[in-house]
């Protein structure tokens, strides 16, 4: 038995070898339906792929790390991009590599093909999530095809696949991976059929676009949109979007552009062929028996299916569910550069006037009829940024990782986040506030009379280079550094103080760079000819991607910062007026109260859950989390469990945490390693760490229970592991 | 993850399925291991084996009582990274007196019913080991000390 088979020759016997999508497309083929020329190659090369080069024990090294129900998404990503990485840079043993080779070009030439994932159980009528697994359009030539094969069998172990894994049941040791390679069918107008409403049973979806599908598929492109009566096929509604983009393929891929004249002002679909496609999706139907998702697509007026499954969405499982949403925030190239533009043109300016306007009252002068307005304006202008920060701020963040994916689909790096050195050096906020610390710090190192001043709690008069130096700083990033430790002013400079001179009293770390402009030269300087401009392009979208993840965060603390201000005077006055607890009231409690004086609300207590001593001690000795940045240290814990906490930080330690926000990251250049619960490579932690070459260890479960301040413990960067020294 | 409940059932799920255990002794700083067929008590605070009077872990470990006892659950497959549990126990031996000899080795043998003659010998000794504490490895690299409280 040949491990390539062509969707004419498929027999029934073949479905478990080829995977559902090929062994549905060899269906349709023998009941008429145009369907392109394909091969499938069938699991057992997956799998000789795999034992002939080791990665097999690899991948299962790799998954067995830490509990899946610990991981996060961020977390699951890295994982998914380590093994990515090890099918794109192993090669393939010469003789598979040749058999591929030749059967590759004797069917296709120099066609260009789709390469499409064929996963067993995929597209069974038991799941079938669209988008778990990788295809990729247009492709030329057996070398690159081959590569692109590698691809499709990586993404078994997808991000997606992985927070599926269940659903799918992917299973680490006998899961494998079939591919369908298609000749394309370069259609004019393209779309999917639902031959039944995920929204409403009775009804039917058509949508279309001008071009190849890709343009709908990863919503680039907005499609018409038919809605039909099921049973008769009648149409009740179109919905007509202006008609301007369109994808089209390019050398290599695709490529997004603008519709050609002759098909403007007109619908990709006239009534007549909304009807033709909605007689092939009910074919699909009546063949497999379920509700069929059926991809088209028409060049001239032939009409061929490019693939049909089952109807059924990655759809949430209860509340808690948060997949579907990390799912969404895998973005398009097209569509994070639209996100990019609204992120800097509009939301983060917005946010930075509302703060300003905010941080023109002083609250303390306000009545209490007065606060509680205040109050109640400042909430809704949080919990507006804050949704705005959900739905566009945070999906941006992608752009790093689609970088990333280009980054080592290109390069092939041994190491697989050797993008990140390419992304640094993008001028963020808090590195900027750290520069200004350092400043002040080295002006201190130099100035034993300065020293003395400040010890005493006293600062030089304006004029004199630290002076400017603070009040600066109290300008720029007080808000957010002051306003969480509750204190008032004074006090809180007397905390920065300790702080800068706590800086100034051990030679701090230094941010390591290389020159940004060296670094894209040198990024740029792997691509010729056309690729070179899409080069500069992803390069640019991943440094924005990289900074704002960061800067977005302190514009969003300024406007929390403002927020907590107004909540902390009002707090102060219900107090005084003797509310117990009032920390624990929510804000229309605390407006209520404020408006009526005989209005004294009763704040709660939290339980203390503490169990009961049994016969043993736990005790965690070594942590198995994410490498996140290389080295390796040893020395005493501070665990911070507070935002007031880091300015106790004494030089030398390391730092744990349950997630280091932008807005503490200053403390960072003091440690001697950091521990942070929050899982993932991209992480402000993570970032500001590697900026500094401090050894960090992320997606340690549970690091603030099980590390006390004063333990002794090693943080290894290089491969992820905290090791737990308690003296008795 | 780290409760003490879930621990504790993870040792006794180990301590159930597995029937050996590798024994380590030392003598003038030079280390010695041995398989042994080992049972531990409900508590888990003991763990009962036996030997011969004239073995060398028995000379050792009568020399110096502080010993440990690793017990594990690989199978020899690629999963055992992911999903064996090594456990070793630390604490001091010693020949059980007399008077407790009878329970002990009744907890033995119901675990090794097969050792019955080799315990009935004069030459065998049941030996207990005094748990100190238990050092639990997971996924190849995540440790969890349990300590008995004094």
């Amino acid at each position: 038995m040949s491990s390539f088979v062509r969707i004419s020759e498929v027999k029934p016997g073949d479905r478990d070898r080829i995977g559902g999508k090929g062994y549905a497309l060899a269906v349709m083929a023998r009941r008429g339906i145009a369907v392109p020329a394909a091969l499938c190659i069938d699991l057992g090369v997956y799998r000789q792929f795999l034992s002939a080069t080791g990665i097999d024990s690899l991948i299962l090294f790799e998954l067995g790390r830490k509990r899946f129900e610990d991981m996060r998404w961020e977390e699951i990503w890295d994982t998914s991009l380590r093994i990515r990485n090890l099918f794109l840079t192993t090669p393939l043993p010469d003789s598979l590599r040749d058999s591929l080779r030749g059967v590759i070009e004797s069917e296709f030439a120099r066609k260009a093909v789709v390469v499409r994932s064929s996963a067993p159980g995929e597209d069974s009528s038991r799941v079938s999530f669209a988008g778990l697994h990788d295809s990729f359009v247009n492709v030329r030539g057996a070398d690159r095809i081959i590569e692109y094969i590698r691809l499709v069998w990586a993404s078994l172990w997808s991000d997606r696949a992985l927070l599926y894994r269940r659903e799918i049941g992917l299973d680490v040791e006998g899961s494998a991976m079939a591919v369908v390679v298609q000749e394309i069918v370069e259609g004019e107008r393209s779309g999917v059929a639902f031959t039944r409403n995920p929204l409403e049973d009775s009804q039917a979806v058509i949508e279309a676009v001008f071009g190849l599908n890709q343009g709908l598929v990863d919503g680039t492109v907005e499609p018409d949109r038919w809605i039909l009566d099921r049973q008769s096929g009648r149409i009740i509604t179109h919905r007509e979007p202006p008609h301007e983009k369109a994808v089209f393929p390019a050398p290599g891929g695709t490529v997004l552009g603008e519709i050609p004249p002759g098909w403007r002002g007109r619908p990709p679909l006239d009534s007549v062929e909304v009807g033709r496609v909605y007689e092939l999706a009910r074919y699909c139907e009546e063949i497999f028996g379920a509700p069929q998702d059926v991809e088209w697509t028409l060049r001239g007026d032939r009409l061929f299916a490019l693939q049909s499954r089952p109807i059924t969405t990655a759809k949430s499982y209860g509340g808690d569910d948060a997949r579907p949403w990390y799912l969404s925030l895998r973005r398009s190239f097209e569509n994070l550069k639209l996100l990019r533009s609204k992120i800097e043109g509009e939301i983060l300016p917005a946010m930075e006037r509302d703060a300003d306007a905010l941080s023109g009252t002083d609250v303390s002068q306000l009545s209490d009829r007065e606060l509680a307005d205040e109050l109640e304006r400042r909430s809704s202008t949080r919990d507006r940024w804050t949704k705005a920060y959900w739905d566009h701020c945070i999906p941006f963040a992608h752009g790093m990782r689609l970088f990333g994916e280009f980054y080592n689909d290109v390069i092939r790096p041994e190491n697989p986040y050797e993008f990140m050195d390419y992304l640094s050096g993008s001028g963020m906020i808090s590195l900027r506030r750290n520069a200004l610390l350092d400043e002040m710090a080295s002006l201190i190192r130099n100035d034993r009379n300065l020293e003395m001043t400040l010890r005493e709690g006293v600062t030089p008069p304006a004029g004199d280079a630290f002076t400017d130096r603070f009040d600066r700083f109290i300008r720029e990033f007080g808000d957010i550094t002051m306003s969480f430790t509750g204190s008032h002013a004074g006090d809180a400079g007397k905390k920065l103080l300790r702080l800068i001179l706590e800086m100034a009293h051990r030679p701090v770390g230094r941010v390591r760079r290389r020159d940004e402009r060296e670094l894209a030269e040198e990024f740029l300087s792997r691509f010729e000819g056309p690729g070179r401009p899409f080069a500069a392009e992803m390069l640019e979208l991943g440094r924005a991607s990289y900074r704002l993840r960061d800067d977005d965060n302190i514009y969003l603390q300024r406007i929390e910062a403002q927020f907590e201000r107004a909540r902390a005077e009002a707090l102060r006055r219900l107090e005084v007026r003797g509310v117990k607890n009032a920390g624990s009231l929510d804000v229309p409690e605390v407006v209520k109260a404020l408006k009526d004086p005989g209005y004294v609300p009763s704040g709660k207590t939290e339980p203390s859950l503490k169990a009961p001593a049994g016969p043993f001690e736990v005790r965690s000795r070594q942590i198995v989390g994410q490498p996140a940045s290389p080295g390796i240290v040893t020395g005493p814990a501070r665990v911070v469990r507070a935002f007031e906490e880091l300015f106790d930080f004494v030089a030398g330690e390391i730092l744990v945490c349950d997630a280091l926000e932008p807005e503490m990251t200053f403390v960072i250049p003091l440690a001697l390693g950091i521990i942070e619960r929050r899982g993932g490579m991209l992480i402000h932690g993570a970032i500001i760490a590697r900026e500094y070459g401090i050894p960090c260890v992320t997606g340690v479960p549970e690091a603030v229970a099980r590390i006390q301040t004063g333990d002794r413990v090693t943080v290894d960067g290089y491969l992820g592991i905290v090791v737990i020294d308690r003296s008795d | 993850m780290s409760s003490e409940q879930e621990q504790l059932e993870t040792l006794e799920a180990l301590f159930s399925s597995q029937r050996l255990g590798v024994l380590s002794t030392q003598r003038d700083g030079r280390p010695h291991a041995t398989l042994v067929a080992f049972a531990s008590t409900d508590d888990l605070r003991e763990i009962i084996i036996a030997t011969t009077r004239a073995t060398r872990k028995f000379s050792n470990l009568s020399k110096n009582p502080e010993v440990a006892l690793l017990v594990d659950s690989r199978t020899n497959a690629p999963a055992d990274v992911r999903e064996a549990v090594a456990v070793t126990a630390n604490g001091v031996a010693g020949e059980v007196r007399p008077e407790e000899t009878g329970r002990l080795k009744t907890l033995y043998l119901d675990k090794h019913p097969y050792l019955r003659e080799f315990l009935r010998s004069p030459s065998c000794a049941v030996i207990r080991i005094s748990v100190k504490s238990y050092t639990i490895v997971r996924r190849f690299q995540t440790v969890t000390e349990l300590r008995v409280r004094e």
